[in-house]
This record gives structure tokens, sequence and C-alpha cells, in this order.
């Protein structure tokens, strides 16, 4: 098990890493375990995971797939669930920021991939977020051609809206929300868009269709309905609040009765 | 589909009707537990029977009646199809699963909890509701039907009192949850209002429990001839009567 945050350990780690392993999406995967030497308590959780991959590379095995980029702690692709959590243990971090010195020497890991039924996995730990994108593609934009960037305070916002919606907007869609969800819930993602939007002028005009589209397509793609469980934001790399899913309610409320919708 | 039947058939309109329910249901269960703050006066059930006769044959009552069944009804069915759809969006759990390290344990088990109730319920409602609508209890001294001595009957029970009580366990930590869960829902959230909501909440959920469950615990331990307590203190005074002499 992982250690506390307080933890810092100084010296190379010797580690039991279960990892599960899926050929393909139409194929049952299982956990396979990997005993792992060295691992600098520096790296980060897919660092370590590049030198595992390292050592089945000369082994002759396959290695294991998974989500990454930027490693920055900003693209939100690199989707792990570590020992029972999005994202490891510890809060308000991605996996690439999560690094090996919260965890001690001999500790076992297991790695996962996203689990929810709107997430497929195409290999290992890599899974296909494409609904976040088709949810998104439903109504989460402003479809007005804004031209050159607009002079300063031309549109007047307070500075506390400002603030709200820029806090909504900090969601990197990781999917960590999904995850820890019992019920893999997307409502956390969809009202941090739609809340993003909704605080701000430019993002008002189309506020009803737009919250209307996005839940509709959020219920296509097969998510579960919010709990109120708060699991969501408790694991949210950048901290989404749960205040945005009672925005998002009172939006798709106010929508459904006012709008010009009739189908 | 129209917009209607889209809307509370969609995750978030499901969720509506439950809190829009749930809030009723709160409601009820004040009304409810008032009323039977009766059979806690010493006078041998009297003014618990003239109230339980105005609740089953005053007409505004006998209407509102409906809304509650209307009101459980689709707690109970909303409830369902957001389990089913909820249980189908992750076919395949987690090997490892530390849900407790994030969340209450109440808010990820409203679903048993809700079903301990409904369980009560139906027991409770066989019991007194039935047997009041359709039974024939004794008269008491004012001619009311004697449901008073129906509660004190079968409160003289144990397995009756512990289902009561584990009931009303379930139902607080079911509040617990529920109430502001349902505040939440609805979109009612306010950064200034969200704390009172909270912990009116709680309250509402630790004194209505405890209100309800004193009742069996009341009459099994203080009005009972072979109650623990009473047998107890007895026997105690016995042996320091003993004792002393």
């Amino acid at each position: 098990m992982a250690g506390s945050a307080a933890t810092t350990n100084t010296k190379p780690m010797n580690l039991k890493l279960r990892v599960w392993r899926q050929p393909n999406r139409q194929t049952e995967g299982q956990i396979v375990e990997y005993p792992i030497k060295d691992i600098s308590p520096d790296m980060s959780c897919l660092e370590m995971l590049d030198v595992l991959n390292e050592d089945l590379l000369h082994q002759g095995q396959d290695p294991v797939a998974f989500d990454h980029d930027c490693r920055e702690g900003i693209c939100g692709s690199c989707d792990l669930f570590i020992n029972g959590r999005s994202h490891g243990p510890e809060k308000g971090t991605t996996t690439c920021q999560l690094h090996m010195r919260k965890f001690s020497d001999g500790d076992t890991i297991t790695v996962e991939p996203w689990r929810a039924n709107a997430f497929p996995i195409n290999k290992d730990l890599s899974v296909d977020r494409s609904a976040f994108d088709r949810i998104i593609q439903a109504g989460g934009y402003v479809s007005v051609n804004t031209g050159g960037a607009p002079d300063g305070n031309e549109i007047p916002i307070p500075k506390d809206i400002a603030d709200r919606a820029f806090e909504a907007a900090t969601c990197i869609a990781c999917g960590a929300c999904v995850a820890a969800c019992k019920n893999a819930s997307a409502m956390l993602f969809v009202s941090a868009k739609v809340s993003q939007l909704a605080l701000l002028p430019q993002g008002q005009v189309e506020a009803k269709t737009r919250v209307e589209n996005m839940v509709a397509q959020m219920d296509i793609e097969g998510f579960g309905a919010c709990s109120n469980i708060g699991s969501c934001a408790a694991e949210c790399p950048v901290g989404i609040s749960l205040e945005n899913i009672a925005i998002l309610n009172r939006e798709y409320l106010v929508a459904k009765a006012t709008s010009n919708t009739l189908a | 589909m129209n917009w209607f039947t889209k809307t509370f058939t969609s995750s978030i309109g499901r969720k509506i009707i439950m809190s829009l329910t749930g809030l009723f249901l709160c409601t009820f269960l004040v009304v409810h537990l008032v009323g039977n703050l009766q059979l806690f006066r010493n006078d041998d059930g009297v003014a618990f029977n003239v109230y339980s006769h105005f609740m089953g044959h005053n007409p505004i009552i006998r209407t509102i009646e409906w809304g509650l069944v209307l009101g459980f009804g689709f707690h109970i069915y909303e409830s369902l199809m957001l389990t089913l759809r909820n249980k189908s969006a992750r076919s395949h759990g987690y090997d490892q699963w530390q849900a407790k390290q994030n969340s209450e344990w109440t808010s990820r088990n409203m679903g048993i909890l809700g079903s301990i109730i409904l369980v009560f319920l139906l027991v409770h409602l066989y019991n007194f509701f039935w047997r009041a609508r359709f039974g024939t209890p004794d008269p008491d001294i004012n001619h009311n039907d004697n449901l008073y001595k129906v509660v004190v009957t079968s409160f003289h029970q144990l397995w009756y009192v512990i289902l009561y009580v584990a009931a009303q366990a379930s139902l607080g930590y079911h509040l617990w949850h529920g109430f502001r869960s349902g505040f939440q829902t609805l979109g009612l959230n306010h950064r200034k209002y969200m704390p009172l909501i909270k912990n009116f909440g709680y309250a509402f959920a630790v004194l209505v429990s405890a209100g309800f469950a004193a009742m069996p615990l009341y009459f099994y331990l203080f009005t009972n001839d072979q109650g623990a307590l009473t047998k107890g203190v007895s026997l105690t005074l016995q042996h320091l009567t003993l004792a002393f002499n």
C-alpha cells in the first residue's frame, strides 16, 4: 500500500506491480504481477512504467500500453487507477505528477485502467475517452465568429464571475471523475463545461440548447447518474467542485422548462 | 418522445423526481413524528386514538394520503431505474476500490438503506395502517378504535422493537445524505446557504430517526411487565433490599 504523503524516500525502491493486461477491446484481460527493482523515488509513476516497459522489451515481451502526453499535469491523458484511486493516493495530482517517493520500498502497487462502459479499453491501461469529445461536440462551445482578440474589458464581466468560470475551465477532461464515481457518472465533467460557458455572457446566448444537448449526449454515451457522493470532486486533479453539478442541474431544469425545443 | 417525457427520463430528470419526492417525504416524516408524540402522553392512549381517528377519517388527510402513495411510489420507482442505469454504466469493476478514502459510506449505500426502510414500511403498513383501516380494533373509552393498544402490544415484542430500531437507524443514515443531496440535485446550492442546509439536514436526520426509535424503546423498556429494564431495575432493587437486610 502507499505510504502517507509525508513519507519521503531517498533510496531506490523494489516494488511489486500488479498491472491490468488486456490485448484488445474484444478479449478479456487480467491482472499480471511484475517485480520491479531499483526505482528512483524521484521518478514519476509514468517513468516507473517506462522502466517496466524497457525491461519487458529486453525480455522480448509486449510492453504495457498506457495513455500519456505532456507529463506536466496539464493535458489529462495519463488515466491510471492506482491502488483503488483515480491517479493514485495523492490529492490534486495527475498520474504523471505522482512521484514514487509517495510509495515505500516493498509496496505492492495495483494499476488499472479507468472502468466505465462509456470508456472502452483499447489495450492494457489505455482507454478510449472519445465519449467526452462527443459530449463537447454536442454543445460545449460558443458558435459565434469572434474575429480578432477583443480589447480588454470590452465585455464587462465581474471579477468573481470570471474567477468561477475560470475555475470550471481548468477541467482537463481526464476522466478521473468518471473513474472514481460509483455510478461511472460524467456529471462533474459535463457540469464544468456547462458552467464555464453559462457563467460568461458569450456563452449565455446558447446556454439552453447547450445544456440540453450535452446532457442528452451524456446519457446516450451510457454514463451513470449523479448520487451526490462527491468521490469525483475529491479525486479531481484540478479541484472542480460539486457546486458545478448544482449549476448544471439548475441550468438543465430551467432550459427544459423554458427552451423552445419541443422534441 | 416529447420534451416532457424526455426531461423526466433523462439522468438529471430522474434525479429531480428523486429529490422532489424525497423532500416531500421528509415533510411527511415531520407530520408523522409530531402526531405520534401523543403516544408519550400518560392517558392510556385517549389522545393518540383521537388523533388516529382524525387522520383516518378527515377527507383532506385522506386526499393527501394519495399524494403520499405517489411520493413513495415514484421515489422507489426512480431509485430502481437509476440503480439499473448506474449498474450498467460499469459492468467490469475494479480489482482495488478505495471509495471509502474519498466519500461517505451513507452516500454510497442509499439503495441498501432504502431497501431496509422499504421492508420496514411494508411490515409497518400491515401492522398499523392495514389493521386501522380494514381491521376491527377494540374500542377505547371514547368509542374510538383503540390503536394505542395495538401499538403497545406490538412494541412488547422484542423482534418488532429490533426491526423498528434498525429501520430508524437506516432512515437516519438515509436522511443524513438524502436531505442535502435533494437540495444539490435541484440546483439549490449556494456557498452561503449550503453549510446551513447541510447542518440542518444532519440535525433533521438525527432528530427524526431518534424520535421514531424512542417509541418502540419506550414501550418495550418502560411499560412492559416483561420488559428488560423494568425487570432489571426491580431485580436490582430486590438485591439491594436483601443486601441491606
